[in-house]
């Protein structure tokens, strides 16, 4: 078993004394592997995300028990070297890529920007570099598209943009924070196609954020599911979405409508409620308030539990609760 | 087969824009030739990409925008001739965003009661008994009703969106993405508290959305629209089950439905992006479709029926008829059902 391309352990991340956005997250990336992240708005995924990259906002505290990112210790790093690691190592990739982009520079101006900061390469090197890779990601006359401005593009091209821009300096990781979630479908398959795609042929390591569950089964090799700041359970793809074990993930699943699953007449699975906020020093689990099965056992200690090979989830319910409950 | 509570006929809309300070104004037909009718107490989902013309459809049939040409009759009578009083009792929206359509200065109960007060014949306490049991039905406390929108989840302002539109009992909803900016828990609850609604009160949905796991599940019958043309239209089963039109297959094959194993499909669809302001000529949607050929950037596709009563407009469909036989009637008969 190899050292995991990015491994954190008890990440924390706080704002103010008031809210703790992550309490606790842990996962591991191997090379070469997809590890979606997977939650509601509000469950601390995208603040994992700029956690690991050192981008969160002034005033944000990270802790982490670990924090590593091949082999190299990220919790202590200086701003400096941080800035030379990204973009050039890891890169991130946002779900809005006209916010991401600058309006007032071309295409190509801004792409190879990447390289001749990171690299020093020579402007015509990296015109050509940037070129090459905007045909890679599907864009037809990509000589044209240097020269236009961001807003010229479609969504779509923005987007492959951005994922051409972020594979300039060749990274092993790859941070994608909902990329496809402001495009239409049918573009969305594109992206993700050519996401899947770039990583086989790059053997890059892609930590990819989404709230969308098909996406998560589609192209995830392993998922870890966030809720309320801690990761509630984390398997390998095919085993969680066989034989999930959280309740909430449980939950979750049944609330999407699967087209010749639920009968129209009859009401989709949902959780009651909404995603809490919680202060720091919160005890107990934090679903508990929503959960079908909460006892009074749940505000005390929740264990981490294993529930097969690499699948681990945290409640207080038995492994094999599900299958007890089926039998009853 | 239930009377119509709503029926569209030729609607089209045309918008002027300039793309220059000096360039001659250009028209951007935004819904071109839209007609149906849906039969009371059921639901028609409309589905799209962005552009289409979804939301410019639902302007039009909620009257927020007259029609270049074409008709709206709800219960039989042309809502263009109804005042603005008239149409809020007969149909109602409920739109995507409810941070952007519920007024951020007034307390719920208030802004469920507009609709009333604006009706101008309705007595305070009478208003005030309806409110409260519309905030209820949608599952909204008396309590939560004395609060301002933004101390409200986005599900709950979706919820008194809700409330607010059906305050005055109308016929028809006009359901613009109603759930498109809610996490899929709470998307599962506002989805199961429309279908409730439906069924009590007896009301008829148009339902708009971009997700099509979402329209199989609420609507019974399916419009997909292309740059602004319904191109295929069919009972929802049939539509899932055999879709006629090529666009429709390659809609289809983009759901991700949470099935691993499957892999991303390859929808085929190139890098084409649809300009509502450049229609291709022949099938507007030949630049991008898989299967196109000779005939398609030449000719507009008339409307075949498609198995199930529905129509596709696809040159695929057309039967090889003998020389000189060709029924060219039938597709017509067909789109007139």
């Amino acid at each position: 078993m190899t050292a995991p391309l990015l491994d954190v352990r008890g990440l924390k991340v706080q704002f103010g004394g008031h809210t703790a956005a992550v309490r606790g997250a842990s996962l591991s990336l191997r090379k070469g592997e997809t590890h979606c992240l997977v939650g509601e708005s509000g469950c601390g995924k995208s603040v994992t995300a700029l956690a690991v990259m050192g981008l969160l906002a002034r005033g944000a505290r990270r802790q982490a028990e670990v924090l590593s990112f091949a082999g190299q210790d990220l919790r202590n790093l200086s701003e400096g070297r941080m800035s030379r690691l990204r973009g050039d190592r890891m890169a991130m990739i946002f779900q809005e890529p006209m916010t991401s982009l600058n309006p007032a520079y071309t295409v190509g101006s801004q792409m190879t920007e990447v390289l001749r900061r990171h690299r020093g390469t020579p402007r015509a090197q990296a015109v050509d570099r940037a070129a090459e890779l905007l045909g890679r990601v599907g864009i037809t006359a990509p000589g044209m598209r240097l020269g236009q401005f961001p807003h010229q593009l479609s969504g779509g091209l923005r987007q492959r943009v951005m994922i051409a821009m972020a594979l300039m300096c060749e990274p092993e990781l790859l941070v994608a924070d909902e990329p496809t979630t402001a495009l239409d479908v049918t573009v969305q398959a594109q992206i993700l196609r050519l996401l899947a795609a770039l990583q086989r042929e790059l053997g890059l390591g892609i930590l990819l954020i989404t709230h969308d569950l098909g996406i998560v089964a589609r192209i995830a090799d392993r998922v870890s599911v966030m809720y309320a700041g801690e990761v509630v359970e984390s398997a390998p793809t095919a085993q969680l979405f066989a034989a999930p074990r959280h309740p909430y993930t449980r939950g979750l699943l049944s609330c999407v409508p699967v087209p010749g699953k639920v009968r129209r007449d009859e009401p989709l699975g949902s959780i009651p409620g909404v995603v809490p906020r919680l202060p720091p020093g919160f005890q107990g689990c934090a679903f508990r308030d929503r959960c079908p099965h909460a006892a009074p056992a749940c505000a005390g200690p929740v264990p981490r539990q294993p529930a097969g090979p690499e699948h681990e989830f945290l409640c207080t319910l038995p492994p094999d609760w599900v299958r007890r409950a089926e039998a009853a | 087969m239930a009377a119509p509570a709503i029926e569209v006929h030729g609607l089209r809309r045309v918008f002027r824009v300039r793309q220059g300070f000096f360039a001659p104004p250009r028209e951007v037909v935004a819904v071109d030739d839209v007609s149906f009718s849906i039969p009371a107490g059921s639901v028609l989902g409309v589905v799209g990409e962005s552009g289409c013309g979804k939301s410019t459809l639902a302007r039009l049939i909620l009257g927020l925008l007259p029609p270049s040409a074409g008709d709206v009759l709800v219960d039989g009578k042309r809502l263009a001739d109804l005042d603005r009083r008239a149409r809020a009792r007969l149909i109602q929206p409920v739109f995507q965003d409810p941070f952007a359509s519920l007024n951020p200065r007034r307390r719920v109960r208030d802004i469920v009661a507009m609709p009333l007060a604006a009706q101008g014949d309705v007595p305070g306490p009478e208003a005030a008994r309806r409110v409260g049991e519309m905030l209820e039905r949608v599952g909204l406390s008396a309590e939560q009703g004395e609060r301002f929108p933004a101390q409200l989840s986005g599900g709950q302002r979706q919820r008194v969106a809700i409330a607010r539109a059906l305050v005055l009992r109308p016929r028809i909803v006009v359901c613009d993405e109603p759930t498109s900016a809610l996490d899929v828990s709470v998307q599962a609850q506002i989805l199961n508290l429309l279908a409730e609604l439906r069924r009590e009160l007896g009301l008829t949905y148009l339902f708009i959305s971009h997700n099509l796991a979402v329209v199989e599940h609420v609507a019974s019958e399916v419009a997909v629209m292309y740059l602004g043309r319904i191109v295929e239209r069919n009972q929802s089963e049939a539509l899932f089950r055999a879709p006629g039109h090529p666009y429709t297959r390659a809609l289809l094959a983009s759901v991700l439905t949470p099935e691993p194993g499957l892999g991303v499909p390859d929808v085929g669809l190139g890098d084409v992006m649809p300009d509502p302001a450049n229609i291709p000529p022949g099938c507007r949607f030949h630049p991008r479709c898989p299967q196109a050929f000779g005939r398609c950037p030449q000719e507009a596709p008339r409307a075949w029926p498609t198995p199930g009563g529905g129509f596709a407009e696809c040159h695929l469909l057309e039967e090889p008829a003998p020389a000189g036989t060709a029924d060219a009637e039938a597709p017509q008969r067909q789109l007139a059902r």
